[in-house]
Order: structure tokens, then C-alpha cells, then sequence
């Protein structure tokens, strides 16, 4: 894949009729978006919505899971990534992603950084780009003389921004992220919440949040799901209620549930 | 109270009363060997004739590391990809599940019936030797290897196979760089156990390998000896001689398979997914 990522202020992705089943039951349902370049949009909605779904289909996550199934199309810079003949690694090596729970792996900290460049065949300076990435990451300060260290003994706080380090070395023009900051404590939170400020000068970032003061704070744009319940079956799915600039989200949302949602009347 | 305490008081004693034998047998071993144990008994082959005294076990020895190195090298590789085969490809399709079946058959099989296995398969076509016990002992080794590899395989979390997946790494690089290193120390500890296991097998061996008195490195075309067919002949021996070193390769036996359990238990306390 060689999108054209030059083209100023065209939309990153574009989601249309989005479904997501899982086996046999509908977990996501005709969802449609744009994502734009530099800028920071937030998935909010009450549990079980389909934020986590949603936002591992940018990246095609969702298919290791067995059973999961996706239908209509997300356009990356144009080009539909659930075309049939398009490599999900190749996906993947474009669009980075931070987990819920930090997830270091078992190596040292040079190494975490160094992984994903490694297995892409990265040609450069390693030692540069891992110092280039953990200072993007604003981790470098504190790692620079223990970079043999392993990662398992940084704080949570640390280790999520060394999973940040870690998305940024494969050089992605999105990161995605599922509540990064949700097993963290409000310090390292607002630490994270800076660093996504600092970020999004170079990256389209998409962020997935219950945390409503939160997607308030940090999002440009915000994307509000909402669970349907069918009354004869009971089965439910998720749907997008509304989508638009966050501060109309938040201040004057069109849609009842996003209004009762956002003074918090539920959640 | 007095049932807290008579229950206490039970399982004590059913502690005891299991490790009493277990103490008795290295007591036992430890004391009939050690008289004979010694630097002869270590470096020589048996005497010219079994009914005199001195000489050893080495070719025993020699045989023993032949055969279960040549078993260790083919049953750990392909009892590890086995179980890679069963966490991340087969799953629940039918081929994991007639593997796991097979596995399971295996590790209760009683070991002579392997070697009758491999003695109407191979040791009527190509005679007793090294490579044909070998295989014996490969075939104790592997359900060992693979369902104890396949249960480290299955510790290793979700999140850490999803980070390397989110970076772009392909299936077979997330198994090589991110699962099979996290699991290492406790496939180690699994294959040292399978390890021990194969040294103290006697049964197959009689099939497969008969035992020699003369010290063989042949892989094939000669039987060979082991520790433990050795000790068996000794043991039944009628001579003095032959009794004491049976005892004193009891012995090394004991201590060899102490070894790799003690090793073996280092890597399990040192694995990362355990703690």
C-alpha cells in the first residue's frame, strides 16, 4: 500500500456502512465517519457500545478474533483496507495502536522501541530512532541510561508512553487507542493526555475514552455510540448516535441520548 | 476446633507417611551405592568378568547420553512445534484435537508397550542399536514435550501477541520474537522433565537397544548399553560384585535425574509468565 498522504486536509478515513458481527450476532451496525488528518477524535458511549470494536477495525484487530466479521468499507487515504488482496500486517505497519492495559513485552526497553522497526526491516540508525521515538514520546529523560532495563520494572504510566514509543518507531500516520489512560492514575493520565497534544502535530490520533471530561478535554472531534436493544430478542448492538466537532458534541448535541449522555444522565 | 486440628493431624501424617518410603529409597540407594561409587566406577566399563569386582558403569553412561541426546534433539523440536500447531493454528479443529487425544494416550501408555511398538516396527527390520532406542525414548519424550509446551503456550497473554500484532508483525514473527521467548522457561522446564523421564526408562530400552557389555558409540547395527539396563543386569545378577554396582549406578542414575529435575525447577521459578 502506497497511499498518497499528501493530500493536505483529506479525510484520513473514511468509514461507510460499517457492520460488525461477531459469529452470528450483530455487534456494531452502519457505521459511517471521517477521520482528519492531525487532529484528535474521540469514541465515547456507555459500556458495551462497540468503542473497542470500532476502533480495532481501523486497524483490521478485530479479525483475530474468531468469528469476527466485518462488512461495508473503511477508506485509508482512499483505498478501501478491507479490499480483498489487502495484507492486514500492511495494515497494521501504518496505523499504530496503545492498548487499555499497558503491554510491554518481556524484553528490555531498547528492545520494546526496536521491535516493530526490526521486523519491518528497518535500514537506519536503530540507536537513533529509538532515541527519536522515546523522546516523542516524552519517555527519554527518564530511560536514557537504563535503556537495558527491562521494561516490566517502569511504572504504568511509564510503561503506556513506552507503548506509545513503541507504536511511533514503526513511523504510522495514525495511532489509534484504546482508553490509553484507563488503568492509569490521574497524573500519568494528564501526562498522557499532554503527550497526545504534542502528537497530534505529526499524527491523526483516534482515542477511545468512557471517560466523558476526558474526550471533552483532549478531542477535536468526537464520535458518540450508543447501545440498541432489540425488544423481541433482546440482542443488542451498537450504533452512532451523532458525530461532529466536540465542543458541539458536548455544548449543543443534536440527538436526545448524546444530550442525556454528556450532562450525565446515565453511563 | 478439634476437627481443624484431627484434620491437620491426617494430612500430616499421610505427608509422612508418603515421604517414608520416598526417604528410604535414596537412604537406601545412597548408602549401598556410595561404597562402590568412586572415579573407577565413573570412567571404566564393566570388568572382563561380571562375577570380580571393580570396573563400572561408563558405558552404560555412554549409552544413556547417546540415546537420549539423539531423542532430546528430534522429540524437543517437533514436540514444541506440536504444541504451537495446538495453541495457535489448530485450535479446536480435528487435527488438534486427535493430537491432544494421541498426547494424552501416550503419556499413560506403559513404556514397555513402546517398545514392543518399536520392536516390531524398526528392530525386526534394521536390529537393536543406539538410534533405534533413541526413537523408543522420542516417543516417551514427545507427549510430554508437547502438553507441557502447550500449556506455557496458553499462559502467554493476549495483550502481548496483540502488541505484536498491532505492530505489523506477521503470524510466524509473533511466534518467533514475542510467544516462544515468553514462554521459554517453562517449555525448558517441560523438556527437562521429559529429559529426566527418558534417563530412567528401562523398559523400552530392553527392546530396542538390549544392552552390551562393551562400551559402543555406534549408532547403528550394534546393541548398546544404558544405566538402567545396566543396573537391571546387575541387580539380577547372582554375583556380590555385580549387586554393588548395580547399587552404585542407582546411584548415579539418582543423581543425574536429580539434576535436570533441580534445573529443570530453577527455569519454572525463573519464567516470567509465572509470576
Amino acid at each position: 500500500m502506497n497511499p498518497d498522504t499528501s493530500l493536505g486536509n483529506a479525510p484520513v478515513f473514511a468509514v461507510k456502512d460499517l457492520d460488525v458481527h461477531y459469529g452470528s450476532s450483530l455487534a456494531l451496525k452502519g457505521v459511517s465517519m471521517e477521520i482528519h488528518p492531525r487532529r484528535i477524535t474521540a469514541i465515547i458511549g456507555p459500556s458495551g457500545c462497540g468503542k473497542s470494536t470500532l476502533i480495532r477495525c481501523f486497524n483490521r484487530m478485530n479479525e483475530l478474533i474468531p468469528g469476527a466479521r466485518v462488512s461495508g468499507e473503511i477508506l485509508y487515504h482512499g483505498e478501501n483496507i478491507y479490499a480483498p488482496g489487502v495484507d492486514p500486517v500492511m495494515v497494521r505497519r501504518r496505523i499504530g495502536m496503545v492498548f487499555q492495559r499497558p503491554n510491554p513485552f518481556p524484553k528490555s526497553i531498547y528492545e520494546n522501541v526496536a521491535f516493530g522497526a526490526k521486523i519491518n526491516g528497518y535500514k537506519g540508525d536503530m540507536d537513533e530512532l529509538v532515541e527519536r521515538s522515546l523522546r516523542r514520546a516524552a519517555l527519554w529523560d527518564e530511560v536514557k541510561n537504563e535503556l537495558k532495563k527491562s521494561a516490566l520494572d517502569l511504572s504504568g504510566g511509564q510503561q503506556q508512553r513506552l507503548c506509545i514509543a513503541r507504536a511511533i518507531a514503526v513511523e504510522p500516520d495514525v495511532i489509534l487507542m484504546d482508553e490509553p489512560a484507563s488503568a492509569l492514575d490521574p497524573i500519568a493520565t494528564v501526562r498522557i493526555e499532554d503527550l497526545m497534544q504534542e502528537l497530534k502535530k505529526d499524527y491523526s490520533i483516534i482515542i477511545v475514552t468512557h471517560n466523558m471530561q476526558q474526550a471533552a478535554r483532549v478531542s477535536d472531534e468526537t464520535a458518540f455510540l450508543y447501545t440498541e436493544v432489540d425488544e423481541k430478542t433482546s440482542a443488542r448492538w451498537g450504533i452512532m448516535v451523532e458525530f461532529g466537532e466536540t465542543s458541539n458534541i458536548f455544548t449543543k448535541p443534536t440527538d436526545k441520548r448524546t444530550e442525556d449522555y454528556v450532562s450525565g444522565r446515565f453511563g | 476446633m478439634w476437627r481443624n486440628r484431627a484434620s491437620a493431624f491426617l494430612i500430616i501424617s499421610a505427608i509422612v507417611l508418603t515421604l517414608i518410603p520416598v526417604a528410604l529409597i535414596l537412604f537406601q540407594i545412597a548408602l549401598k551405592g556410595a561404597s562402590t561409587m568412586g572415579w573407577t566406577f565413573l570412567t571404566q566399563s564393566l570388568p572382563f568378568s561380571v562375577t570380580k569386582a571393580g570396573g563400572g558403569f561408563v558405558n552404560g553412561l555412554i549409552g544413556t547420553a547417546i540415546m537420549v541426546g539423539l531423542a532430546t534433539i528430534v522429540s524437543i523440536p517437533l514436540g514444541i512445534l506440536g504444541a504451537v500447531y495446538l495453541v495457535e493454528y489448530g485450535k479446536k479443529n480435528w487435527l488438534a484435537t486427535l493430537i491432544r487425544f494421541f498426547s494424552d494416550v501416550m503419556t499413560g501408555v506403559p513404556s514397555i508397550f513402546v517398545g514392543v511398538f518399536v520392536y516390531t516396527a524398526l528392530v525386526v527390520r534394521f536390529g537393536y542399536g543406539a538410534v533405534i532406542g533413541a526413537a523408543a525414548l522420542a516417543l516417551i519424550m514427545m507427549p510430554i514435550i508437547i502438553r507441557s509446551s502447550e500449556e506455557m503456550l496458553k499462559l502467554v497473554p493476549l495483550e502481548l501477541k496483540d502488541a505484536s500484532y498491532a505492530l505489523g508483525a506477521a503470524k510466524w514473527q509473533t511466534i518467533t520474537k514475542v510467544i516462544l521467548p515468553s514462554a521459554a522457561p517453562g517449555i525448558t522446564t517441560g523438556a527437562m522433565l521429559a529429559v529426566a523421564r527418558a534417563a530412567g526408562e528401562t523398559a523400552p530400552l530392553i527392546m530396542t537397544a538390549l544392552g552390551s557389555i562393551q562400551l559402543v558409540t555406534k549408532l547403528t547395527g550394534s546393541p548398546i548399553s544404558s544405566l538402567t539396563l545396566l543396573i537391571l543386569n546387575g541387580a539380577r545378577a547372582p554375583y556380590e560384585a555385580a549387586q554393588a554396582r548395580a547399587w552404585a549406578g542407582a546411584l548415579e542414575l539418582l543423581v543425574i535425574v536429580l539434576v535436570f529435575t533441580i534445573v529443570a525447577r530453577v527455569f519454572a521459578s525463573r519464567s516470567r509468565l509465572s509470576r
